[in-house]
């Protein structure tokens, strides 16, 4: 079956992040398909590569890289939504006129039509959130 | 319908709306909103009147809050692969944030 997951909470705010990352980890356990991540609202600050927490706990934006590579997952970032919080890649760079880049490996920056063609393409979608 | 929740009744009205606005169904509490499913919890009552629903909670979230020995009964503990199967088997999930 293919999934698509929906993601709305940044990451160390409450649980969701960790909450959808556990849930992603099964579905691939169980032999589905995740047809997409998408990253909305906070959820984009899941996509900087910036992040340094402590060495002990979890690093949940390089466990999302991970997880992509290795399942060669689709993990999009919403463009308007990572403007408003500076989640940037060469492209917005250029187009924003802005000096840095902080999108981590794994994700893209695209737009709201990924997220209904994730709806549309999926056989389930679940949120996560606050 | 699966009806997931995941803030304790304490904090949100999330249990409230879904119990008031949802058909039936299942409801999965993960995250916070497992809290609902302990004995004398202000979710007892709510979860036990609301019987249209088969109601299910998830273990890990139990544990990490100290809560495993303390679920209602009616409840069905799942783990993360058990949440994957609760999603494939209904047709549509609904998580009320």
């Amino acid at each position: 079956m293919k999934f698509s997951i929906l993601i709305n909470e940044g990451p160390y705010t409450h649980q969701a992040s960790d909450s959808a990352y556990q849930f992603a980890k099964s579905v691939l356990a169980k032999g589905h398909e995740i047809f997409r991540i998408f990253f909305y609202h906070d959820g984009v600050n899941n996509a900087t590569r910036l992040t340094t927490p402590p060495q002990d706990d979890r690093n949940i934006v390089n466990r999302w890289s991970k997880l992509a590579e290795e399942h060669k997952l689709d993990m999009v970032v919403c463009v308007a939504a990572a403007q408003r919080r500076g989640i940037v890649d060469e492209g917005e760079a250029k187009r924003n006129g802005k000096d840095a880049t902080n999108l981590a490996p794994g994700f893209r920056i695209s737009g709201l039509g990924q997220l209904i063609e994730a709806g549309i393409q999926a056989d389930r979608m679940v949120t996560f959130g606050d | 319908m699966l009806n997931i929740i995941n803030k304790s009744p304490l904090d949100r009205g999330s249990l409230d709306t879904c119990l008031q606005s949802a058909e039936g169904g299942a409801i999965l509490l993960i995250e916070d909103g497992v809290y609902a499913a302990t004995k004398g919890s202000v979710g007892e009552a709510k979860l036990k009147a609301a019987g249209k629903f088969k109601v299910y909670a998830l273990g890990p979230d139990l544990e990490a809050r100290g809560m495993a020995d303390r679920v209602m009964d009616g409840v069905t503990v799942v783990d993360y692969g058990g949440f994957v199967d609760l999603v494939a088997e209904h047709k549509a999930s609904q998580s009320w944030l």
